[in-house]
């Protein structure tokens, strides 16, 4: 068991340093550290379900590294992302994700990478959790050549494999997401789809189609509603006749998670998961959550809302703190540690934007390009009959 | 008892039907094939063909298709295959373009077009859009079929032609057969294409018989799209059409043929991508052109091609402006004789030859 932890410790260490000197974390050794520790969680608020996700969560320490990493790599990007916009180098649409990244990386860890997801516009952090980079993800958010869609999508169309999106308008993303579950139910390969949506997005009829047809064909699906308590500038009461997100699937079963607690969300996509897994059918999942920022990035965020309530948030309920605090007090990782990771963390989004800013934007070359896949070479009309582009799939 | 239910069905529908399934596999030389058939036969042959092809929409599977062009692919496929929807177009047309998203070739029937309008927002910004949005990652092979345009007295709210507005959009192909080789070949092409076709049909054309020439029976008959046919050659005028109004301008021609006056008839087969070219051409040669359509006059597909002519080598050519026939510019009345004198007629069609022409 030592063993096998040194060699973990120093493959973890090794990726961790950049240049490949080795970095001296502390003076103790990992036998200090306690390996694995059991989590009580929230219990989850039941919907049509006789039984819901264990109420303790194991944490091991290379999860609980790997979680805080990410989390952290997720609100770098989103700071960093801020910083840019209020520079002008990022423009249009920006809409930030920090104080979610527990559902994100929750999720990621209840799933597997062979699995499928979709998303609204608050996609950054999803795009990363999925498998793209900091350096694709900041490259297309300042429209450069090398951003994760060439330049052409932007904050709201980014995309990877087995992640459609990133999707601008409201609530279409649900039915695709369950399109996409019907062919893993077709294809056979028991892979699902988890489908998300905010709670503004929620009153949408077409995500109530959606619930009807996946129940109906008992599709893959796991429908996430991720609270963060305003659609825009609209809270939850002034939007929805119930808010209560979890149970509005009706004859889908449901529940409700801390969506602060990256724990509490990764045993419940576990079990949601299973559930869909074992053909059951689609599930809800409603993930209460809080975004730091405004709705997007023109937005200051307290017109509806006051800042003593985003400060409390920040203060009390921030899900990389509340994960940190859960290792440091049970001897998982050192404070030391962790710093190390935020540096390294920091470095990562440093680079990444350095690259967003300096990568040259698309060339003239590339406008006409990708309108059709498999397609033979085509010309496309410029703004007068004398401009044509070539256009290549 | 099939083939005897099948007889009592009206006309050359039913004698072309026993036919095929007298003759399975093995076709005769020419046949009379319906619109309804020729589509039926193209989305029984590419499910065959592929399995990651099927077909959703309302009343598909066990009513047979609400106007029949499904009939006997659910029996033949099976629920996974040919799957009944609820009434909610957007929320199934959306579905649609994610299961072709997730890597399947989804056949999205629309009752009629009309009620595409409530799923409009996935067509375009769904489907047309995230190939060029993805940059290339993510393509969306889907056919989006149904009903376009007018019918027989089903008044205003079932009667619109949509084929201007989704030729406007660049990410989509947009296709619109007028007889039945048109339907079989451009289906069979817009299933196999990777990327998201409107295809338009019609539904006064269902049950009109064509004669089908051996070669386009074959499995693999394919029609590109972004091709156009002349259906007739001609050197005094240029008529261009799609879809049913083809016809009467082929019906037109014979009358105006026994006066001297030989038209050329352009059967479009393809709005977008539009075969500019093919118009071009024969405008260079007859040096008159009038184009023929079901739809509305304002912003329509006549406009776009009187649009490209003027842009293009062919306006030098031109000895009188080229004009457009259209649909008259309100919403479709019911009583007969209205709806008669709301679309474009064969008289329609003579007059404005003669006063293009000057005759």
């Amino acid at each position: 068991m030592q063993k096998m932890l040194t060699i973990i410790s120093n493959v973890l260490r090794g990726s961790a340093s950049r240049n490949g000197t080795r970095v001296v974390v502390s003076a103790r050794t990992y036998a200090d550290f306690t390996p694995q520790a059991s989590f009580d969680i929230k219990k989850c608020d039941l919907y049509k379900l006789e039984e819901g996700p264990p109420l303790q969560a194991v944490l091991t320490r290379e999860e609980g590294l790997q979680y805080y990493r990410t989390m952290q790599t997720i609100r770098r990007m989103e700071l960093k992302a801020d910083q840019l916009y209020k520079q002008k180098i990022i423009r249009g649409f920006c809409h930030l994700y920090d104080g979610q990244e527990a559902c994100a990386v929750g999720i990621e860890a209840g799933i597997n990478l062979s699995d499928h997801l979709i998303t609204a516009y608050r996609a950054h952090g999803y795009t990363y959790t999925r498998g793209g980079t900091v350096r694709e993800i900041m490259a297309e958010l300042t429209g450069r050549r090398g951003g994760i869609a060439k330049g052409k999508g932007g904050s709201m169309h980014m995309y990877t494999k087995h992640f459609y999106g990133g999707n601008g308008i409201v609530g279409a993303q649900v039915p695709l997401g369950a399109g996409v579950a019907l062919a893993c139910k077709y294809l056979g390969k028991n892979e699902l789809c988890v489908c998300l949506y905010g709670d503004g997005a929620a009153n949408q009829g077409q995500i109530f189609e959606t619930y009807n047809m996946a129940s109906l064909w008992k599709l893959p699906c796991i429908f996430v509603c991720e609270n963060n308590q305003y659609g825009m500038g609209t809270s939850v009461e002034r939007a929805a006749a119930s808010t209560d997100y979890y149970k509005r699937g009706d004859f889908i079963p449901g529940l409700r998670v801390d969506g602060m607690d990256v724990l509490c969300v990764r045993e419940a996509t576990k079990f949601a998961a299973e559930h869909c897994r074992s053909g059951k059918g689609p599930i809800l999942m409603e993930l209460q959550t809080y975004r730091f920022h405004g709705h997007s990035m023109t937005d200051p965020g307290v017109s509806y809302r006051t800042r003593e309530e985003v400060h409390d948030m920040r203060s009390k309920s921030d899900p990389i703190t509340l994960l940190k605090d859960r290792m440091v007090s049970n001897n998982m990782v050192s404070v030391e540690e962790l710093k190390e990771i935020d540096v390294e963390v920091k470095k990562e989004v440093e680079d990444a934007a350095e690259f967003a800013t300096t990568d040259p934007e698309p060339p003239l070359e590339e406008l006409c390009n990708n309108i059709f896949y498999n397609e033979p070479p085509m010309e496309v009309r410029g703004t007068s009959p004398w401009i044509k582009f070539k256009s290549v799939s | 008892m099939a083939s005897l239910r099948l007889l009592l069905r009206s006309g050359k529908n039913a004698v072309s039907a026993v036919l095929r399934r007298e003759f399975h596999g093995t076709p005769p030389a020419a046949v009379q094939v319906t619109v309804r058939d020729a589509l039926n036969q193209a989305l029984d042959e590419e499910m065959e063909r592929d399995e990651r092809v099927f077909l959703l929409g309302e009343e598909v599977a066990q009513y047979d298709g609400a106007y029949k062009v499904s009939r006997g692919l659910w029996k033949k496929y099976g629920d996974k295959r040919i799957m009944d929807t609820p009434i909610t177009e957007m929320g199934f047309a959306g579905i649609a373009v994610g299961a072709a998203m997730a890597g399947l070739r989804p056949i999205c029937e629309f009752m009629t077009f009309n009620f595409s309008m409530q799923a409009i927002d996935q067509v375009i910004n769904s489907a047309a859009k995230t190939y060029y949005m993805s940059a290339g990652l993510q393509p969306v092979p889907i056919v989006f079929r149904g009903p376009n345009g007018s019918s027989a007295g089903v008044a205003a709210q079932h009667s619109q032609c949509f084929a201007a507005w989704y030729g406007h959009c660049p990410g989509l192909k947009v296709v619109s057969p007028w007889n039945a080789e048109d339907a079989r070949g451009l289906l069979k092409s817009a299933i196999r294409d990777d990327n998201p076709v409107v295809f338009l049909e019609n539904e006064l054309m269902y049950g009109v018989p064509f004669e089908m020439s051996e070669e386009s029976q074959s499995k693999d008959f394919l029609i590109p799209i972004g091709k156009a046919k002349i259906e007739r050659q001609g050197s005094h005028v240029t008529l261009v059409s799609h879809s049913r109004m083809v016809g009467l301008c082929l019906d037109a021609a014979v009358v105006l043929a026994k006066e001297g006056i030989e038209c050329e008839v352009i059967n479009m087969r393809s709005i977008r991508p539009m075969d500019t070219e093919a118009i071009e051409t024969s405008v260079m040669k007859t040096n008159h052109l009038i184009t023929i359509e079901g739809g509305w006059p304002h912003f329509g597909v006549g406009s776009e091609i009187l649009a490209e002519i003027m842009e293009g080598p062919a306006f030098n050519f031109l000895d009188a402006p080229a004009v457009r026939v259209t649909g008259v510019d309100i919403p479709m009345p019911y009583a007969k004789i209205l709806e008669d004198n709301s679309i474009p007629q064969i008289k329609d069609i003579i007059y404005t030859v003669k006063k293009t022409l000057n005759v």
